[in-house]
């Protein structure tokens, strides 16, 4: 296949899955939509993987839409980083789609949930993959109205006022974002990245660079959480479907970590000291709260929230610090990250099916009932808190490693604290809801019985994400090749610049 | 709602609107005016006429349920999209030919597309709000204080 | 002419920020509308802002060089839409909200994050239920 066809198939793909599985959903039978659903997250991953093959054998590859040549047109491009988050998008998105065969009631279906999470998908890789601040803009746009509509879907109290918190604060951040936009196009004529790359050196206006790079510090702020921005997200999280919270657990934030890393690598490099500065002061605060945040809650989907936060900060930290290293550890941690989380969610989903409840209070005894689920949640829980062998410990060696490096002892010191301290939350989860003995006796685990279906639906995606977790951890080389070979990309963007301003392939 | 007036007036306004619409939709491919803003009348039309009719009429008279036009029309856009790329040209370029001495092609259809997009949604929002309004002044829903 | 919109911007800005933090639903919505419109005028007003001629090429002769740059006022547009499409769920957001909650006042939407007494009073009721 062309590259053309890689580049916009991840895209397309999902679009034509929404609306196939929306029509499947309303003529035929009532399981059509979710089969469509896995397909196309199936058929997703087999395309971005062969995606990630080309840019790693090839280099940076682009597109322009339409024929409209850079810096006119909208460009798709994708370097190891866009393909990296793409491909995990994809293994996600399908994890998610085979949970949310037995999560999702049939009414949410009807309503077109599959169709919606599709739309979803899309709009995230379409974030991965434009080459445009404009084009990524109307990507956000895409995800947050596809991601609000999820999150009231169904609408009990909650969903609908947790939807509220989450789109009053997320339609700031959004115009925050077309103002920076707006102000940079003032400034330079463009809006191409690759375009903005080179405009931006011959711009004699530092004030107002630096000033422009804080506006999106303050939109992508938002939108990944980190403080002091990150209120809205454990107000929303713990309310929609498990499906939805784990979708979002693992991809909303990554896309606004991932723009800032695109943005503060690729066009605001002039002012290094000043912006990266800022970001490695709110890295070292967001790790520290998020955590802070999770000791005080007792319910396993809002303590997984707050660790959300807190993880963001570790990958803010390698973006701030600015190395080859620093920069590597980001990425590693972006892809540890998103699998690690998602499946999280995935097992508190399962333990709430199993026991009855989130609140920790009010659960308990699993580890007698099902030991197998035991040994699914340690896996990630582990790798969260930064164990050996497991994925977690080697992103959390290499960014202090990097910190050490460069020797920033401060922020070293309170990423180890912050690990010891997630430790302590994922030990909580562990003795309240695996441990103790359930408070209503052993009858009340399980009372719900799950189909042989069910079952396998629910597990089946936990097992696949639990084992990725397992092989990045035990053969860790040639996931940080990669991201090696991205943090080169990322520090030295002169193929990328190149292959999107080169003109029509 | 539904007065005399409305009643009269808004069937009127509504078959004079959509026709307005589609003069708009196809006005696009040279001039101001193109799907969005096509759509957007359309579906103006369509709520006018049923405020005056009554939702249900208007449902009745569309035969297909909005969320249905949407998704058609997403289908349509990408439909000329990807004709470009099989052609094998970069996704959405256009695809040009003459009929009877006019140029037709794909970003037509891509604007169709957008036509029923936009039609589909705003109806989609606006009758369920219609409906809602309307459940609540029949006393059907309690409103809790 | 620039300087008056970018104060007219400030100015929209500013009322909007003050009607978002409001604790009226209804202010909430209006504000954010009024926040898009501010930044689609701050953009507009970065293209560049001419009279009466539009920029679309006069035949060999390409765009006329006073005219302004079109490039933001498509952006404004697709902005538009997108608030547009945006504006339109939350408010139904809202009319669901006043629906089920019974008030408008954000102070008392308490239901996706219920004070600790009122969970646990709500956790017992349903383990009576069941």
């Amino acid at each position: 296949m062309s590259a053309a066809w890689l580049l916009f198939l991840p895209i397309a793909l999902p679009f034509a899955g929404a609306v196939l599985a929306f029509i499947a959903g309303r003529a035929g039978d009532r399981r059509a939509p979710q089969w469509v659903n896995v397909g196309t997250t199936a058929l997703m991953t087999l395309v971005s993987l062969l995606l990630l093959s080309a840019v790693w054998r090839d280099g940076p590859q682009a597109i322009q839409m339409g024929g409209w040549a850079a810096p006119f047109g909208i460009t798709l491009v994708a370097d190891i980083l866009g393909a990296v988050m793409v491909v995990i998008t994809a293994l996600s998105g399908l994890a998610v789609a085979v949970y949310a065969m037995a999560d999702i009631d049939e009414g949410r279906a009807k309503l077109g949930w599959h169709a919606l999470y599709l739309v979803l998908l899309a709009g995230v890789t379409g974030a991965f993959l434009t080459g445009d601040l404009f084009n990524l803009y109307v990507w956000f746009e895409v995800m947050l109205i596809a991601s609000f509509c999820l999150l009231v879907l169904g609408g009990d109290k909650a969903q609908l006022d947790g939807g509220l918190r989450y789109v009053a604060l997320n339609l700031v951040a959004t115009v925050m974002f077309l103002m920076a936009i707006g102000l940079l196009y003032g400034l330079t004529g463009t809006l191409n990245m690759a375009d903005l790359h080179v405009t931006l050196k011959t711009v004699d206006a530092p004030g107002l660079v630096t000033t422009i790079a804080v506006l999106f510090l303050g939109a992508f702020g938002i939108k990944s959480a980190v403080f002091p921005l990150f209120f809205w997200l454990p107000a929303s999280y713990h309310v929609p479907p498990v499906a939805v919270s784990a979708i979002f657990a693992a991809l909303l934030t990554k896309v606004g970590v991932y723009a800032l890393i695109r943005l503060f690598t690729l066009v605001f490099t002039a002012d290094v000291d000043y912006t990266h500065g800022i970001l490695l002061v709110i890295a070292g605060a967001t790790m520290v709260t998020g955590v802070l945040g999770a000791a005080a809650q007792n319910q396993v989907r809002k303590i997984l929230s707050f660790h959300i936060i807190s993880q963001i900060g570790y990958m803010v930290m390698g973006l701030a610090l600015y190395t080859p290293l620093a920069l590597l550890g980001a990425v590693f941690y972006l892809v540890h990250h998103i699998i690690v989380k998602a499946n999280l969610f995935l097992v508190g989903g399962v333990a709430k099916r199993i026991t009855g409840s989130f609140e920790l209070d009010r659960i308990g005894g699993l580890y007698k009932a099902k030991p197998w689920l035991a040994v699914l949640f340690l896996i990630p829980a582990l790798s969260l808190a930064g164990i050996p062998p497991l994925s977690g410990f080697w992103a959390k060696l290499v960014l202090i490693e990097a910190s050490l490096e460069v020797e920033a002892w401060v922020i070293a010191g309170v990423a180890l604290v912050v690990g010891l301290l997630t430790v302590f939350s994922m030990s909580k989860i562990w003795l309240e809801a695996f441990w103790k003995p359930h408070p209503d006796g052993d009858a009340a685990v399980g009372a719900v019985a799950l189909t042989r279906g069910e079952t396998v639906a629910l597990v089946a995606p936990i097992v696949l994400l639990a084992s990725i977790t397992v092989i990045i951890g035990l053969a860790p080389q040639p996931f940080l090749d990669l991201a090696a070979r991205s943090a080169q990309e990322l520090l030295a963007p002169e193929a990328y610049v190149r292959v999107v301003l080169g003109g029509l392939p | 709602m539904s007065t005399l007036i409305l009643r009269t007036m808004g069937r009127l306004l509504a078959a004079v609107l959509i026709l307005f619409s589609l003069y708009m939709l196809l006005r696009g491919h040279n001039d101001p005016g193109g799907g969005f803003i096509g759509g957007l009348i359309c579906a103006l039309g369509i709520v006018i006429g049923s405020l005056g009719e009554g939702s249900r009429r208007a449902r009745r008279a569309l035969r297909i349920a909005p969320r249905l036009i949407a998704a058609a029309g997403l289908a349509v856009a990408l439909i000329a999209g990807f004709s470009a790329a099989l052609a094998g040209k970069p996704f959405l370029t256009g695809l040009w030919m003459t009929v009877g001495g006019s140029h037709v092609g794909t970003p037509i259809l891509f604007d169709v597309g957008v036509y029923l997009v936009v039609i589909g949604a705003t109806l989609a929002l606006l009758l369920a709000l219609e409906e809602d309004a309307g459940r609540v002044n029949a006393g059907e829903v309690e409103e809790e204080e | 002419m620039e300087p008056w919109l970018a104060i007219l911007t400030g100015l929209l800005t500013a009322c909007a920020l003050y009607l978002v933090m409001c604790r009226n639903l209804v202010r909430i919505v209006l504000g954010t509308v009024l926040l898009a419109h501010a930044i689609n005028l701050a953009v507009l007003t970065s293209g560049r802002l001419t009279r009466a001629i539009p920029p679309i090429a006069q035949g060999e002769g390409g765009v006329p060089e006073t005219a302004a740059n079109a490039l933001p006022q498509a952006l404004i547009l697709t902005a538009i839409v997108i608030s547009f499409g945006l504006l339109m769920s939350v408010l139904v957001l809202a009319v669901r909200l006043r629906r089920v909650l019974g008030t408008v006042d954000t102070d008392r939407f308490r239901a996706a994050e219920p004070p600790p007494d009122v969970a646990a009073a709500e956790d017992e009721h349903r383990r009576h239920e069941a």
